[in-house]
């Protein structure tokens, strides 16, 4: 296999050698009428050669752009291949993104042939029609709804296969081999939009040897094979699904499954019961979640199990399966706790045969993190980007820390800037930006290192630790390194504190403004006879401000163990006397802190954090819910912090 | 976990079709006419002298304001309620009375205002009981369960299949009705209503108590289900703008009387339909 696999340099290659080494093994599965069906490697090379050759009779010709816009469904997986087999270039794109959004990207990338999955995503494409000079035709998957639309210019795939299938048994399939035969790995094989937080899309233009020798790269470093089982369900548009469902799907050859809608996934899952699974954080705590209120309506016998045997695994469950020493009695009760209570959980959540699961695309909870890794699951991180055909760093087994995203994956090089940002280099790094030469230069140096916008550090075992977005990165006076998202996340992990804004760049240190969590120092403060009238009273109450003190003494300790933040400890803070609130625009209507729009309206506020004064008294101007505006002035306290000395490396264990 | 069926056997299914119940009426043919129908309850004249049809493969819409005897409309035409004058000739047959057993015999079927579902069975169960007129199989058969009842009943699963698989409502296949929220109640008694294969639709406002996004879901259903499987459809609802949306004609009930009939556009110009119901003139 191995010398066949050096040859393999794109994707309808792999789907050639795979019709022929796992002709009879499932390469997808899709669940209709509540039945699932399946089609082999053989199978499906069928389809894409019927759907591949009639979309060449529909006129498509190399280097053509095809946009895919749906969900998870088969044909549209197919389509990637299908038109990567004749030299066009598939540009999926976000579904639900909003009509202007869509037909930005399906101008920018000059689409020719939109493949949509239903009536829906027809009536969207073609309300956009007039502006998108380049489209051609319209093709879907799904005709209900369809029958009475203009059929000029609006063909299904059924249609298509058809007339691929005629063509085929006319002239037989020499002359679709030799074309893929000329596919080279240096060829474009798909341009995957950023959805961007910042500005216009961007289209990321990545090539099949980018997409292979990651994809290969990553099923080595977790061992995957063909006999993997995984399901579809992320966006086709986002490079994780990319990678997962269809690359890695190729190399492998392993199984995809399609879920019969967006609703069953859970259910859908557990009949398929995946090996290899990617989910976002809040996927996991979603589920994490339903499985803690369905406990809360248990029985007493099952809840008092559930609690006994959860505790044990937090105990042990970790240190199992990361094949630490761990006593024999321990390991028998794990083993009784598997079958009474882990097992039937995992088979809930549709995990049973999960041998790999990776977490990625923002921090996961520590707690959250360690639940299902105690229960034996391998869950990891990793941290990827577009830019880099997904890897960056993933975690290797038995190296897991919910703090750090892994080591640098096989073949990625990284270095930290000066700034902080990280940069690394790898053979899945991206051509360019589709027509957009600039930020192409911007984002990539000339020797093909390229700029993550993420800033971070390298800690001594050679993990990585994602600390902010480069950006809002700053320095102290002392030349430190600032990252007050990092700081921030630290003090808000305590659950008496709601939310926190440092500040610190270019000033001599450290300080911040803390709100309290009225529920959680609210029942605190009712057990401790503590008697408040309103947030205000409670937040400048001096036993308030010692415990706030403890959370910040906490998170200094915790920084000081940290060589690259031990500089920017906390060294003064106050305790807002109103709650950041998006009615006043202070924060984001998703909760973000709206850091320069504070920094202006409490201007006083933080110079008294810098200027020595222990009180200051502050008048300011708030909405309520009915829109009036009134006014709230107090005279809020400032506080020290204590500093920490840098501690040696030997701290860093016992920071947890 | 279901076992996987070869992809040959899926294309199979796609050939099947679910369709309106066969006749030889073309379509825009009168299929159902009530003709001088009144009905009355002691003293109370529900209706009185109403006469229109509906033809076939049309969305026929029935409105009036509150109490104007629209439910009892359609109740006489799937025969729960026997009109004491008039007739109505359905397939070209004309009957005084009849049973409501034999009215979905002969392919009527309708939805209840206040949702009629079995609240303790599941989705599915509950649009299989849908495929209970179209069982050929006797009792003795069912019971024995194996052989041709378990033959005949794989069909009509594949039937309800195709029904849940067309009101998008897979994930909840398995759900006891009774946990549902309403909006998707309706949608499980319009796929019972189907799973009849229906000539005639009877819709008793399918809309009564959604929000807008319900609302437009289930237009696009009514209009799939005449527009795929060829349904005929009468409908009682109140929402005026799905009302003119959807409708191919319109006829107007006020007090147990008929004040107007015609189109959607006619209707709303008609001065009576306007001084009795709408208020103000519809500007369509």
């Amino acid at each position: 296999m191995a010398q066949t696999d050096a040859s393999l340099d794109t994707f309808p290659k792999y789907l050639l050698a795979n019709a022929k080494r796992f002709g009879g093994r499932a390469a997808m599965r899709n669940k209709d009428l509540g039945i699932w069906q399946k089609w082999t490697w053989a199978e499906l090379l069928e389809e894409i050669r019927d759907y591949s050759l009639g979309l060449e009779a529909l006129g498509v010709k190399k280097d053509d752009k095809i946009a895919i816009v749906g969900q998870n469904r088969p044909r549209l997986y197919w389509t990637f291949c299908a038109a990567q087999a004749i030299g066009a270039v598939p540009v999926p794109v976000y579904a639900d993104s909003v009509a202007e959004e869509m037909s930005y990207v399906l101008d920018h990338a000059g689409v020719v042939l939109a493949i949509c999955q239903d009536q829906e995503q027809v009536d969207k494409v073609q309300s956009m029609a007039d502006k998108l000079p380049s489209l051609k035709k319209i093709v879907y998957d799904e005709p209900r709804g369809l029958r009475d639309y203009d059929h000029e210019n609006l063909h299904s795939i059924d249609e298509i296969q058809q007339r691929g299938k005629d063509i085929h048994a006319a002239e037989g399939d020499a002359r679709w081999l030799k074309t893929i035969g000329q596919g080279k790995g240096d060829d474009l094989s798909v341009i995957l939009y950023t959805s961007g937080t910042t500005g216009r899309p961007k289209g990321v233009m990545l090539t099949f040897d980018n997409l292979v020798s990651a994809a290969k790269s990553g099923c080595e470093f977790d061992h995957l094979d063909e006999h993997e089982e995984t399901i579809a369900y992320l966006p086709l548009a986002w490079v994780g699904d990319h990678t997962f469902s269809y690359a890695q799907s190729y190399v492998a050859g392993f199984c995809v499954s399609c879920p019969e809608s967006p609703e069953t996934i859970s259910e859908d899952r557990r009949e398929i019961a995946p090996t290899y699974f990617f989910a976002p954080p809040r996927v996991f705590e979603t589920l994490l979640t339903q499985i803690m209120v369905r406990m809360e309506d248990a029985g007493r016998t099952k809840k008092a199990m559930f609690g006994h045997f959860l505790a044990h695994a937090r105990k042990v469950g970790e240190r199992i399966l990361n094949g630490e020493p761990v006593g024999a009695w321990d390991r028998l009760k794990y083993r009784i706790g598997d079958i009474l209570v882990y097992g039937p959980l995992k088979n809930r959540l549709g995990m049973t045969k999960l041998r790999v699961g990776y977490t990625a695309g923002e921090a996961i909870g520590p707690e959250i993190f360690r639940f299902y890794r105690s229960l034996g699951l391998n869950l990891k991180q990793l941290y990827g980007q577009t830019e880099a055909s997904v890897y960056v760093t993933a975690q290797p087994d038995g190296e897991i820390r919910a703090d750090t995203v892994g080591r640098p994956s096989p073949g990625v090089e990284i270095k930290i800037a000066d700034s902080g940002e990280v940069l690394y280099r790898s053979p899945g790094v991206f051509l360019g930006y589709y027509k957009d030469e600039e930020a192409t230069r911007s984002t990539k140096t000339p020797d093909g290192w390229v700029h993550t916008g993420d800033a971070g550090f390298l800690d001594k075992e050679g993990h990585l630790k994602i600390i902010d977005r480069a950006k809002d990165v700053g320095k102290l006076n002392s030349g430190a390194l600032f990252a007050p998202k990092y700081i921030e996340n630290a003090l808000k992990f305590f659950p008496n504190i709601k939310e926190c804004v440092a500040f610190g760049d270019g000033r001599d240190y450290v300080a911040a403004f803390l709100n309290i969590d009225l529920t959680s120092v609210g029942n605190w403060a009712e057990r401790n006879n503590i008697s408040y009238a309103s947030y205000q009273e409670l937040a400048n109450h001096p036993q308030v401000y010692e415990m706030m003190a403890s959370h910040v003494d906490e998170v200094n300790r915790q920084l000081a163990s940290e060589e690259m933040m031990a500089g920017a400890q906390v060294h003064r803070f106050l305790v807002l006397h109103k709650e950041l609130d998006p009615d006043d625009g202070e924060l984001t209507r998703t909760q973000k802190v709206r850091r320069s729009f504070i920094a202006e309206r409490y201007a006083e506020l933080i110079e008294a954090l810098y200027d020595g004064s222990t009180e200051k008294f502050v008048s300011t101007e708030v909405t309520f819910e009915d829109g009036r505006k009134g006014k709230i002035s107090a005279t809020v306290k400032i506080a020290d912090a204590k500093v920490h000395e840098v501690t040696a490396a030997g701290f860093k264990e016992a920071a947890e | 976990m279901n076992a996987p069926v070869d992809s040959k056997s899926l294309r199979a299914a796609e050939q099947f079709q679910l369709s309106a119940h066969q006749d030889d009426i073309a379509k825009g043919d009168v299929l159902l006419k009530v003709e001088n129908v009144s009905l009355s309850f002691g003293g109370v004249k529900a209706i009185s002298d109403i006469s229109f049809d509906v033809r076939k493969g049309e969305i026929r819409a029935i409105i009036g304001p509150n109490g104007a005897g629209k439910t009892s409309m359609l109740n006489v035409i799937n025969g729960f309620y026997h009109p004491q004058i008039g007739t109505i000739t359905y397939r070209g047959q004309p009957r005084h009375a009849m049973r409501s057993t034999e009215a979905a015999r002969q392919g009527i079927s309708r939805t209840f205002q206040n949702i009629a579902l079995f609240k303790g069975m599941s989705t599915l169960d509950n649009i299989m009981t849908g495929r209970i007129t179209l069982q050929k199989r006797n009792v003795f058969w069912q019971a024995l369960w194996h052989g041709p009842a378990m033959r005949e009943d794989i069909e009509h699963r594949r039937a309800v299949e195709h029904i849940i698989d067309f009101l998008e409502i897979q994930a909840i296949r398995h759900t006891p009705v009774g946990r549902l929220p309403y909006g998707l109640q309706k949608r499980v008694e319009l796929g019972r209503a189907l799973a009849a294969e229906p000539a005639l639709l009877l819709l008793d406002e399918p809309m009564a108590g959604m929000n807008l996004e319900e609302k437009e879901d289930m237009s696009r259903f009514i209009l799939d289900v005449n527009d795929q499987f060829g349904t005929t459809i009468a409908l009682i609802e109140h929402d005026m703008g799905v009302v003119m949306d959807i409708s191919d004609r319109v006829v107007v009930l006020d007090y147990g009387r008929k004040i107007g009939d015609g189109t959607p556009d006619e209707v709303s110009k008609n001065q009576d339909v306007i001084d009795a119901y709408l208020g103000v003139p519809h500007d369509e």
